[in-house]
């Protein structure tokens, strides 16, 4: 009885979900090139001012850490 | 020099080679789990930019393939979990629809659903083991994990399916 539940689970995922195309439509070498000469992003000055006042209060208050990681 | 000993040393060429020979496979395994091929082809561009990135770490006697597989999955199960956060999913999919519009469109949409509200890791065994009916040890690769993992991964995801879609009769959408 559970066998042929889960078939037809199968069955109606297969429906559900009919095939989509798997060939790639055009070469995407291009795109990349173009990633790929794309310059490198840079960090801006205000995210390492911030990481650099997190380090010092963390290196002042350790226990911060503690605080900080129920956040994340 | 073999071709991923000249792309592990950052050949351009050597990379174009092998991004030539995985970018429709990479994609076809995307596109696989994810269903848009829009989204397939950003994911697979990403996964080559990564690759690429990550060329000093690969080892030349390893997997190519294998390798791209398995950033190429873990890309697709991110865009799973972001779409899966964004998209508003009814709580209870069974008091979508009756029994009676099996065989319509609507149920259709519902099993669909029911497949994103799914934990990522189990909406790509689903894709990738029942609907595509891919080998599991070609899935197990892709993730990194054990075979067994992704047998068991598949059973949850079944039992989950069947609680939610057997109520609104799903057995007539199997047998349209």
């Amino acid at each position: 009885m559970q066998e042929d539940d889960d078939e037809q689970i199968r069955e109606a995922l297969k429906r559900a979900f009919p095939p989509v195309g798997q060939e790639l439509s055009r070469d995407l070498w291009p795109a990349m090139l173009r990633r790929l000469e794309k310059p490198a992003r840079t960090v801006p000055w205000y995210d390492w001012a911030l990481a650099a006042a997190l380090g010092g209060m963390l290196l002042f208050f350790p226990k911060l850490v503690l605080l900080l990681a129920y956040h994340l | 020099m073999t071709l991923l000993e000249r792309f592990a040393r950052g050949d351009l060429d050597a990379f174009e080679d092998l991004f030539r020979q995985f970018q429709g496979r990479v994609f076809g395994w995307i596109v696989r789990i994810v269903r848009d091929r829009g989204v397939a082809e950003d994911l697979t561009l990403e996964t080559f930019w990564r690759v690429y990135r990550a060329r000093a770490r690969f080892n030349p006697e390893a997997s190519f393939g294998a390798w791209a597989y398995r950033i190429a999955t873990n890309l697709a199960l991110n865009h799973l979990r972001r779409r899966r956060n964004e998209e508003e999913l009814p709580e209870d999919i069974a008091q979508a629809g009756s029994p009676d519009t099996a065989v319509q469109q609507e149920t259709v949409d519902e099993i669909q659903r029911a497949v994103r509200k799914l934990p990522p890791k189990l909406q790509v065994v689903v894709m990738q083991a029942l609907v595509e009916e891919r080998p599991y040890q070609e899935i197990a690769d892709s993730l990194g994990v054990a075979v067994g993992t992704v047998k068991s991964r598949v059973f949850r995801a079944v039992r989950i399916l069947r609680k939610q879609l057997n109520p609104i009769g799903v057995q007539h959408a199997g047998r349209r």
